[in-house]
């Protein structure tokens, strides 16, 4: 089943171009990373998908369109938009009462199993808790919602790193089951590469790179060549070259295995590597996203 | 608001079969509503507070009372009335201005504070939709509100009467007046009616200040105060005239003049037979009003649709 579909997805804020005629297609089952600069359009398409934002083409999302039909579409769509969005005024207990009182699908009993794992009390207000613990709330509260499509935008923003490692266990061990479908963006992509069967790069509202993990690793290929076997590997053409402890280090793109395995250690390049070697030669931003 | 039950679904299993759809229907509103009071805890303190302030006063000064009542049987019939029941109508105005108060800043930030800090992102990953949750902020000031503002008034009407009534026991003259003139029953009667005239009379400005709240970026209070007093003034300097001023005015208070019998100065009116419901409803600045306020109302869920966080 077809979760996602754009054809010609387009949004302009006056002069300039968010989206520029995006195709995009997210099968049932797939978690898909949506990586790109500060600007490149993520956001503009993931409010698209959920109905926030008016859009010029085509889109369905779960047979529905998310612009008109938004709320019927969140009974089936669960996101989390970056971490500060759940009001400061809110307590636990009442976030629990809410969302069990609107939303026909979501299992409080399993919620409050969530939430006895942490140290949330349930009488405290979101001001008193920490940046973790909110997102902590909101993902139970989001992982208690049965529901066909998750989205996250930025989950872990500004998160310490034994938080970030927990959310995204969390997601994979608790919440996702192969018939669910998880679309994120974020700008820690080394810590999801692991997590993810698909993957899109987009740049200036274009999709400029649109894999499976599984295709994403046939295709790039990165070695680590001694000086002696410089010259001849840059022969091979690499799309990137970089240079770490006095080792070169290589990536190509559609290379024989072989032929590079005769230069050096050859591996599967980080997202983040070849990130900077596709967005890298014709504009500046990309190094910020892909540290 | 149906149940204060504080709990989840309840088990729906011995419901009529034709209660769960009106229930989807209903219950993101109703938890909507319960939602605002959460917030804004001013939408109840505000009026009880008022009430209970108001009360301590008369209450202290129920120790005078037997004295008073003395100079009031004195006076003739009207005058009596007047200055009987004056706590009581003191109580009500003041409640009914706090209420006022409360709902004018409740309006104006209802859907603006909610993309300040960027909650509207929250509320809009739930089913609830844009349609819900400004008919779930118009019914604060339109019915919460005066829903509180009764019970509140009622129930600091019957304490002053009991405190009044021990007070002046032993004093029979005295006692037979307060009973005479103060009419518990048929003043809740007339609150019930001028709270309803209130809420339909107001319902307009309380529409505009929900658009202005989910159309401004910032200074929802300026966008929603200037441009009428802009006209007001502008009208002012070239027509040298102040319809427009007159015209908000009546807008405010006009309820009054069109659903009471305007009152003289020293005569007694029964609460009851002060009320002109007839003379209300056939008024058209309030259907006029009502259609504004419709307009407002469905204006700002459309922009609500398309905002963002600020």
């Amino acid at each position: 089943m077809t979760v996602i579909e754009a054809r010609g997805l387009r949004k302009d804020f006056g002069a300039t171009t968010a989206l520029d005629g995006v195709d995009l297609r997210v099968e049932e089952g797939r978690i898909l990373g949506l990586i790109g600069p500060n600007g490149a359009g993520k956001t503009t398409a993931l409010n698209a998908i959920l109905g926030l934002t008016p859009y010029q083409g085509e889109l369905k999302v779960l047979g529905r369109n998310p612009w008109t039909e938004r709320d019927q579409l969140m009974r089936d769509v669960c996101f989390i938009a970056d971490v500060a969005v759940l009001p400061r005024w809110l307590r636990v207990a009442q976030a629990l009462d809410y969302v069990a009182g609107v939303h026909p699908r979501f299992d409080r009993a399993k919620a409050e199993a969530l939430l006895a794992r942490t140290d949330i009390k349930r009488t405290r207000k979101v001001r008193e808790l920490s940046k973790g613990m909110v997102t902590q709330l909101h993902l139970a509260l989001v992982m208690a919602i049965d529901a066909p499509l998750l989205v996250l935008d930025e989950p872990t923003l500004g998160l310490d790193i034994l938080y970030r490692k927990q959310f995204y266990d969390s997601l994979l061990n608790d919440y996702f089951d192969r018939t669910r479908t998880i679309v994120v963006t974020t700008h820690q992509v080394e810590e999801i590469q692991h997590v993810l069967t698909d993957l899109m790069f987009i740049d200036r509202g274009r999709i400029v790179l649109d894999c499976t993990m599984e295709a994403f690793e046939a295709r790039y290929l990165e070695v680590l060549v001694p000086p002696e076997h410089v010259a001849a590997a840059q022969a091979l053409k690499p799309i990137h070259e970089r240079q770490l402890f006095g080792r070169s280090i290589l990536l190509f793109e559609n290379a024989d295995r072989l032929q590079l395995a005769a230069l050096g250690d050859v591996r599967t390049p980080s997202i983040a590597d070849v990130f900077v070697a596709v967005m890298g030669p014709h504009g500046g931003p990309g190094q910020g996203a892909a540290r | 608001m149906t149940t204060p039950s504080n709990h989840g679904p309840e088990p729906p299993a011995d419901m009529p079969a034709a209660a769960p759809a009106l229930l989807r229907a209903t219950r993101p509103l109703y938890w909507s509503v319960r939602r605002e009071l959460w917030e804004n805890k001013s939408i109840y303190l505000a009026p009880l507070a008022a009430g209970a302030v108001l009360l301590f006063g008369f209450a202290i000064s129920t120790i005078t009372l037997p004295r008073r009542m003395q100079a009031v049987l004195a006076l003739d019939p009207g005058r009596q009335s007047a200055t009987v029941t004056m706590p009581y109508n003191v109580i009500a105005g003041l409640v009914f201005v706090t209420a006022f108060i409360v709902a004018v800043f409740y309006c104006l930030d209802a859907l603006h504070g909610e993309r300040r800090d960027r909650s509207i992102l929250f509320w809009k990953s739930l089913p609830v939709s844009d349609l819900t949750t400004v008919i779930s902020k118009a019914s604060v000031p339109l019915v919460v509100l005066p829903l509180i503002v009764l019970a509140v008034v009622v129930t600091a009407h019957l304490f002053i009467l009991t405190l009044s009534t021990l007070a002046l026991l032993g004093n029979g003259p005295g006692l037979a007046t307060l009973w005479t003139h103060v009419r518990v029953f048929q003043t809740a009667v007339a609150l019930v009616y001028a709270l309803i005239a209130i809420s339909l009379w107001h319902a307009p400005l309380y529409g505009w200040l929900l658009l202005v709240s989910a159309w401004a970026r910032r200074s929802a209070f300026l966008w929603a105060a200037l441009p009428p007093l802009a006209i007001a003034v502008f009208e002012r300097i070239v027509f040298q005239s102040s319809h427009f001023g007159r015209w908000l005015a009546w807008r405010l208070a006009g309820w009054f003049t069109q659903a009471f019998v305007p009152r003289v100065k020293g005569t007694a009116v029964e609460p009851l037979a002060s009320m002109t419901p007839g003379k209300l409803l056939t008024t058209p600045g309030l259907w006029a009003g009502l259609l504004f306020a419709a307009l407002f109302l469905f204006a700002a869920v459309r922009v609500r649709r398309n905002r963002e966080p600020i």
